[in-house]
């Protein structure tokens, strides 16, 4: 059938403003939060009804042309960027709350309900969701199921994958599964656990039920300042072995800490070579025993200043400079490409300062800002896309410290996901065997490879190419040619 | 202490070229869940050993045929414990079943299930070929998440090797509350505490009590016994009768699990209810009422079955396409008949 035959069949079921062609029009469409990497797609549909995905699912998938999942477009590795033969699906519209059920405890949202508004609507029953990435206010749920989003609290209360409780999906072949519901369990193989961060790669989450944890009944946020990320390492480390495990446990760097300040104005010690935010939560007796444990340990482990936010709005602003932290980076440079690298605990201090080699190495600055308790690192590479040759040179130092995290025990990944951004490094951390195994899995639900092609998994001949190219880093052939 | 990981995949790659079955085994502690399965016995016995267990990772691998008893003691030596409290029946179990069981204990709400707190797997597909998925790190979103598939997957899409899990420190305090309450007062109890941020780790309604397992430092736990009342206790051993199959429960006849949204109205004929309301126990079969809530039950001696639905039997092919392993535990159903959901 001819594209224009299926443009045809997309206009009859969709409501005009749900189809946009022009060129114009299409352009924010054109990227995700990895701006870096720009595609026009063929045509961007936005639906308003799981019956309207349904049937731009069969459409697409009987002429076999390319659909990628769009929820707000916020993800880190390119898992959303359009291809350019293919339909952007955009869940924007499928944005209702359906219930709160405070009985079960549980949230039945649409996949583009932002991340902050279920906690918003929650709120006034003392309930709250707690997987919290600092891109809520903006981030759509289906988007943060398919990449198993984490957020600041998720040493303590879990990542996606361990609040979702149900989904519903749409696969290619337009069949509706219901996966889990309400209860604690369903028969049969777990395939939640396999949709959550399954990149909208088998298929297209339309509905989300997620667990409502009751408000903690008090909580305290501590800032703790290091003369360096070696020792603020190190009382990430104290804090776990003596058996806390904090709500979140958050550090910044020097570079982090400046930007930040400026920018949000949270306080922050600008002499400081590293912070930690520590927030702390339970009954009001329990936390002054862990605020006085922990301000021992940090104390203990080289803190020269502790500071503790008691009321809602200390912790407010605390938190702020936090959250604001890739904002504030982008504001000290052109441009700032984010690496999401996860390792043990133990090797943070090691391995942040083979950044800081690395940075030198290179010439670029490195902002770090990211979830120490969890291991996951977020080294922000500052670069100017202007200058020539720059961003390739920031995705090799890049691809340098993901391989470093996968040489020390870890990911390449920890929650922003694999997209487009970091196949090359799939190939490192995984086998032929097991990448088989990845595409036997992804045929269970789209042989066809209809959904969202070229991301996630990277296809075996382009692993086998870059093993060639390995023992030469640095120094890939083909320089110049599109690697995406 | 012994790496059979070469001699295992051995043993499949030759069943899957003779077309033999196997019947996955770890000390056997579970026999019924695979009951129905036909074949050689497999049996992943001798592949022990903690591999690697770092206190302040939280996180401990060990071969999966490894005694819970034995990870259980040294994770307690330092402080440390196995959250998703996986039964110990008779004194036995290996993570690798446990695991593959994908039974989860008395705390499952508030402390998560087996799948929750797996982070990484080593195993053998029904091709023979050893694989790895997942790590040992907190967050990893590299690939799909086949570690957590194989929870509750009965050994179905291969034998795990090795696993690792997300350890937790044991609370430093802990005690029971007896509330003398019949069955829907304690539902509504359980339900409203739900909502409140008790420290609240177990729940159980049974013979009009309701007994509560409250986990956390001393003064959160001292705070919630002064406000919640009821006789409060520092004996624990219920719970690990319950979490082991040890109550008297399951000693009498014909026992039904049921999974259910915990604040589904009652049966009538609950002869136990325990997660806050969303697992209860009866003596006969009232699946009816069950999938009316939107539950799903199943006998608490059943094999593990996994229904079947073109994507299960997709799943089960992408793993062991000659159906080597625990293979008359996938109820082949045709294409079409998709019963993938429930
Ligand atoms: C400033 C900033 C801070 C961030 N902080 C964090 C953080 O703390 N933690 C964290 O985990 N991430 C963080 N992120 C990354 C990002 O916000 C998350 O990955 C988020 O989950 C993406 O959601 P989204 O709705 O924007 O998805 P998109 O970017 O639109 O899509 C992401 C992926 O999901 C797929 N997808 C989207 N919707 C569906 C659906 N309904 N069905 C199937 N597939 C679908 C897409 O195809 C794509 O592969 C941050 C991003 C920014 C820009």
């Amino acid at each position: 059938m001819s594209r224009s035959l299926v443009l045809q069949q997309l206009k009859s079921i969709l409501p005009p403003a749900s189809l946009i062609t022009d060129a114009a029009a299409k352009r924010p469409y054109e990227t995700d939060g990895l701006t870096a990497l720009r595609e026009q797609p063929w045509v961007v549909v936005l639906p308003e009804t799981e019956a309207q995905v349904a049937q731009v699912l069969r459409i697409c998938a009987a002429c076999e042309v390319p659909v990628v999942a769009r929820g707000a477009g916020t993800g880190l590795s390119g898992g959303a960027r359009p291809v350019s033969d293919g339909v952007v699906l955009g869940l924007s519209k499928m944005n209702r709350i359906l219930e709160i059920d405070i009985d079960n405890c549980v949230a039945r949202l649409q996949p583009g309900v932002r991340n902050l508004a279920v906690t918003e609507a929650a709120a006034e029953y003392g309930l709250y969701y707690a997987p919290d990435p600092s891109s809520q206010i903006a981030c759509s749920i289906g988007g943060n199921v398919a990449e198993n989003a984490g957020g600041v609290h998720c040493l303590k209360y879990g990542l996606t994958v361990h609040n979702v409780v149900g989904l519903k999906l749409l696969t290619v072949e337009g069949e509706v599964l219901e996966l889990g519901g309400k209860g604690l369990d369903a028969p049969g193989y777990d395939l939640l656990a396999v949709l959550c961060g399954s990149e909208g790669m088998l298929g297209i989450v339309t509905e989300v039920v997620v667990r409502l944890l009751p408000d903690p009944a008090a909580r305290l946020v501590m800032l703790a300042a290091f003369a360096d990320t070696e020792l603020a390492s190190a009382a990430v480390n104290e804090t776990i072995k003596a058996g806390v495990i904090p709500a979140g446990m958050e550090m910044m760097d020097r570079l982090a800490v400046q930007a930040a300040e400026d920018f949000a104005h949270a306080g922050y010690p600008r002499g400081a070579g590293a912070i930690l935010l520590i927030e702390l939560d339970g009954t009001a007796a329990e936390l002054a025993a862990l605020e006085a444990e922990v301000t021992a340990v940090v104390r203990a482990a080289g803190a020269f200043s502790v500071d503790v936010a008691r009321d809602a709005q200390q912790q407010a602003i605390m938190w702020k400079g936090r959250k604001s932290a890739f904002p504030a980076v982008g504001r000290i440079a052109p441009d700032y490409y984010c690496m999401d690298g996860t390792i043990p605990r133990r090797r943070l201090g090691e391995v942040l300062g083979e950044i800081n080699l690395l940075s030198r190495e290179y010439g670029l600055e490195v902002a770090n800002v990211f979830h120490a308790g969890d291991g996951n690192l977020h080294p922000l590479i500052l670069y100017d896309a202007n200058v020539p040759g720059e961003l390739a040179r920031v995705e090799e130092m890049g691809g340098r410290i993901l391989e470093r995290c996968v040489e020390v025990g870890g990911t390449v990944t920890g929650e922003h996901g694999v997209g487009v951004e970091k196949l090359d490094q799939m190939c490192v951390q995984f086998t032929e065997a097991e990448l088989r195994q990845f595409e036997r899995l992804k045929a269970v639900f789209d042989p066809a490879g209809v959904l969202n092609p070229g991301k996630a998994i990277p296809t075996l001949s382009r692993c086998a190419e870059l093993g060639g190219m390995h023992v030469h880093r640095g120094e890939l052939p083909f320089r110049n040619l599109d690697r995406f | 202490m012994a790496d059979r990981g070469d001699e295992l995949a051995a043993s499949i790659r030759d069943a899957a070229e003779s077309g033999q079955r196997l019947v996955v085994r770890g000390s056997g502690s579970k026999p019924w869940l695979t009951a129905t399965c036909e074949g050689e016995v497999l049996s992943v016995a001798g592949h022990t050993g903690v591999m690697d267990y770092r206190p302040e990772e939280l996180v401990l691998t060990a071969r999966a045929g490894t005694a819970l008893d034995e990870i259980e003691a040294v994770l307690a030596e330092n402080g440390q414990h196995l959250a998703f409290e996986p039964p110990r029946i008779g004194g036995g179990g290996t993570l690798g079943g446990a695991v593959a069981a994908g039974l989860s204990g008395p705390g499952r709400p508030w402390r998560g299930s087996v799948r929750d707190a797996v982070l990484g797997v080593t195993m053998i597909n029904g091709y023979g070929e050893m694989l790895a998925f997942g790590g040992q790190v907190m967050k990893n979103v590299a690939g799909y998440d086949v570690s957590r598939l194989q929870a509750g997957a009965y050994g179905t899409l291969g034998v795990l090797l090795s696993v690792s899990v997300r350890v937790q420190p044991s609370p430093e305090c802990e005690r029971t509350l007896h509330f003398e309450q019949d069955a829907p007062e304690a539902l509504a109890t359980m339900r409203d505490w739900a909502r409140l941020p008790w420290p609240v780790s177990a729940t159980l309604h049974e013979r009009q009590t309701l007994s509560v397992r409250l986990s956390g430092s001393h003064a959160g736990v001292a705070g919630a016994v002064a406000e919640l009342g009821g006789e409060c206790s520092d004996d624990l051993s219920l719970w690990d009768q319950l979490r082991d199959r040890g109550h008297r429960l399951f000693g009498g006849p014909v026992l039904w699990r049921a999974s259910y949204p915990p604040a589904a109205p009652l049966q009538g004929d609950e002869c136990a209810m325990e997660w806050g309301g969303a697992q209860r126990w009866y003596r006969s079969d009232v699946s009816e009422h069950v999938r009316a809530q939107r539950g799903w039950m199943r006998r608490a001696d059943a094999p593990g079955q996994l229904p079947g639905g073109t994507y299960s039997a997709r799943i089960k092919k992408a793993f062991d396409p000659q159906g080597v392993l625990n293979a008359s535990l996938n109820a082949h159903t045709g294409d079409g008949e998709a019963s993938d959901a429930h």
